[in-house]
């Protein structure tokens, strides 16, 4: 028997019922699009949560600077780490608990009914600050490595302290006090979304740290591109302090296969148990309806036998149609699949992840399911007697 | 002389059953080509039980069958399913046409397990049905067909394997008279060309075509 004709019986017995076909597919494409929509959701949404991870924890990494005599870090050290591969950008901090309470005054320029004075957080820092806490800054500049080197007197605000100070513009180089000292305020940074306590303080550049006790590197942030944070983590302390890395604190990132696994493991569960149950149920439909099928056709498989079909043409045959009807659940499964998935993701506003490999197993899925449920009613229709199928 | 079609010899079929049935009794037949022989006798009487051994559809218990010179009784099944398929055609009562298939489909049904190649084969189902006179009606589904159409239908799709035996049970058993007139004027023909035939029937216009008529009783196969 030729494999064409083997398919042409095949394909005409499946069509020969077309409605009855369409409803035998019905539990294999429930099946395998639940099990396509979980795998692919599951994946798309745990690229979501990596992706969120990524940005605001796997791309930092934090060295914290203990006491140390001589000082441990450098204020220039920074820019070694900047040099690292992967790095991009870094900025040095020194902060203490006395410098955490100061008194800051407005000028009574800004907004004599607002003078009243506040206590905020002074600390000192290096150029590279906004980008490296991914802040914005909403007016004027950060300060540079100019206002360092000349020891200009120049500091810059958190938006909410800025507030607080009644500062609302600084086009005319509003100056606020701190202690007796006026200095001027250059810009205002906003959404410092690494370290929000950014937003209530006040920063000044390193030479003038020493002012407010400020003296030696207590903190080093650093920005590293997607998946270098791990390495830089690694990296940052010698870089930072040669001969001294062991006494650096790394602040080590979560890693994002974690953070998938968390999040991933029961609704998914769940869902792919819902899943293969439908599968089953499905695989059930299909040997049910071909069972069925095979004892209407009874005469139609004493014919062929008559016409010199042997046993296992007869088996092949009800074994294909029956692995075919899976194979259309199986392929329209994955399409509906795709779709919800590409739906769901276009609803949260997520980047849909579809795997290749999900997209063709599926059907193929099917077709198991449909050949599995066929082998029992293909070896019925396969074990009749032709004498009592033409009866 | 040349060699028979058909040899029985002391053929026997049992049926265990409670109690036991002996549906042939050591029949012995032997038919020449282009022979045209009618088998009757009474319901219950054992002639399906013949054809289907004719057919290699059966087994009998007892006795020798060679078809065409070949001994069939030590055959295996593969065996005798293929030379079912190549020396036998089949006409059934019930016509078993394939309801969803177009005529001609029904017709090139009875390549398909064969060993002849794919190509030709429309041309040589349209040749069958030509020969029954249906040419007009290729297209067609069955159940479009009259009734006698359908068996002719059936007949050229016997007819396709060339087989060198056709086999009919009752083959104008859903037939009015004239279309049972049709169809045994068929089998004139055929018979004329060479086929061999056996027809089983009950009806006596049908065997009195036949140049020989044998009866079944109770098993037991006499010469009319
Ligand atoms: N599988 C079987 N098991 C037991 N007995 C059977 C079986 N097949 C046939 N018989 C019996 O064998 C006898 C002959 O049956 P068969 O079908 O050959 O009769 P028939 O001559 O074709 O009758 P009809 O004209 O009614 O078709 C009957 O008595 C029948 O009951
Ligand atoms: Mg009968």
């Amino acid at each position: 028997m030729h494999v064409r004709d083997l398919a042409g019986e095949a394909f005409a017995g499946m069509l020969a019922c077309p409605v009855r076909t369409a409803l035998t597919t019905l539990g294999t494409v429930l099946g395998i699009t639940t099990l396509v929509v979980t795998l692919g959701v599951a994946a798309t949404a745990g690229n979501q949560i990596v992706g969120r991870f990524d940005e605001l924890t796997a791309t930092s990494v934090t060295v914290d600077v203990p006491e140390h005599d001589p000082p441990l870090v450098a204020w220039d050290a920074v820019e070694q780490v900047t040099r690292l591969r992967g790095v991009t950008s870094a900025v040095a901090l020194a902060e203490s608990e006395a410098a955490a309470n100061v008194a800051v005054r407005a000028n009574r320029l800004v907004d004599p009914t607002r003078a009243a004075g506040r206590t905020l957080t002074v600390l000192a820092a290096t150029s590279g600050l906004p980008e490296t806490v991914r802040g914005r800054m909403v007016q004027g500049r950060f300060f540079d490595q100019g206002h360092v080197d000349r020891g200009e007197r120049v500091v810059v605000l958190g938006e909410q302290a800025a507030r607080m100070l009644g500062v609302t513009r600084i086009d005319r180089a509003p100056a606020v006090f701190i202690g007796e000292q006026p200095y001027t305020v250059i810009g205002v940074l906003g959404e410092p979304r690494r370290e929000r306590a950014l937003a209530a303080a006040v920063m000044v550049p390193s030479s003038l740290g020493p002012r407010f006790g400020l003296r030696h590197v207590t903190r080093v942030l650093v920005a590293t591109g997607l998946g270098a944070a791990e390495l830089i983590a690694r990296q940052a302390p010698a870089a930072l302090s040669p001969g001294n890395e062991h006494l650096l604190l790394v602040g080590s990132p979560a890693t994002p296969a974690r953070a998938r696994d968390a999040v991933a493991g029961d609704v998914e569960a769940l869902f792919l148990v819902l899943g293969l149950v439908s599968l089953v149920v499905g695989a059930v439909g299909i040997a049910n309806v071909t069972l069925v099928t095979v004892m209407e056709r009874t005469a139609e498989i004493g014919l062929r036998r008559a016409l010199g079909a042997a046993r296992r043409h007869i088996a092949a045959q009800f074994l294909l149609e029956s692995t075919l009807v899976g194979l259309t659940g199986g392929v329209i499964g994955a399409a509906l699949g795709v779709v919800a998935i590409v739906a769901v993701s276009a609803v949260q506003r997520w980047t849909p992840v579809l795997d290749v490999r999900l997209a063709l197993a599926a059907p193929g899925a099917g077709a198991a399911v449909g050949l599995l449920a066929g082998l029992y009613p293909a070896l019925r229709a396969a074990r009749m007697e032709p004498v009592d199928a033409l009866r | 002389m040349s060699e028979p079609v058909i040899e029985l010899v002391g053929i026997g079929r049992d049926f265990s059953a409670d109690p036991p049935v002996r549906a042939l009794a050591d029949v012995s037949l032997r038919v020449g080509r282009a022979d045209y022989v009618a088998v009757i006798g009474p319901s219950g009487s054992g002639k399906s039980t013949l054809l289907n051994v004719l057919g290699l559809l059966d087994r009998p218990s007892a006795g020798s069958y060679r078809l065409d010179g070949v001994e069939t009784t030590t055959l295996g099944d593969g065996a005798r399913t293929r030379l079912r398929g190549r020396r036998i055609g089949f006409v059934f009562q019930a016509f078993h046409l394939l309801d969803h298939r177009s005529v001609a489909e029904n017709v090139m049904l009875a390549e398909v397990y064969g060993r002849r190649p794919r190509r030709g084969r429309r041309e040589r189902a349209h040749a069958a049905l030509e020969r029954v006179g249906l040419g007009h009606r290729a297209v067609f589904p069955p159940d479009r067909l009259s009734g006698g159409e359908r068996q002719r239908a059936a007949i050229a799709r016997a007819l396709l394997g060339e087989p060198s035996l056709l086999l009919c049970d009752e083959p104008t058993g859903n037939l009015d008279s004239r279309n049972t007139e049709a169809v045994l004027d068929l089998f004139d023909e055929l018979r004329d060309q060479g086929l061999t035939i056996v027809v089983i029937t009950h009806e006596a216009e049908v065997s009195e075509r036949a140049a020989r008529r044998v009866r079944i009783i109770d098993g037991v196969l006499a010469e009319v």
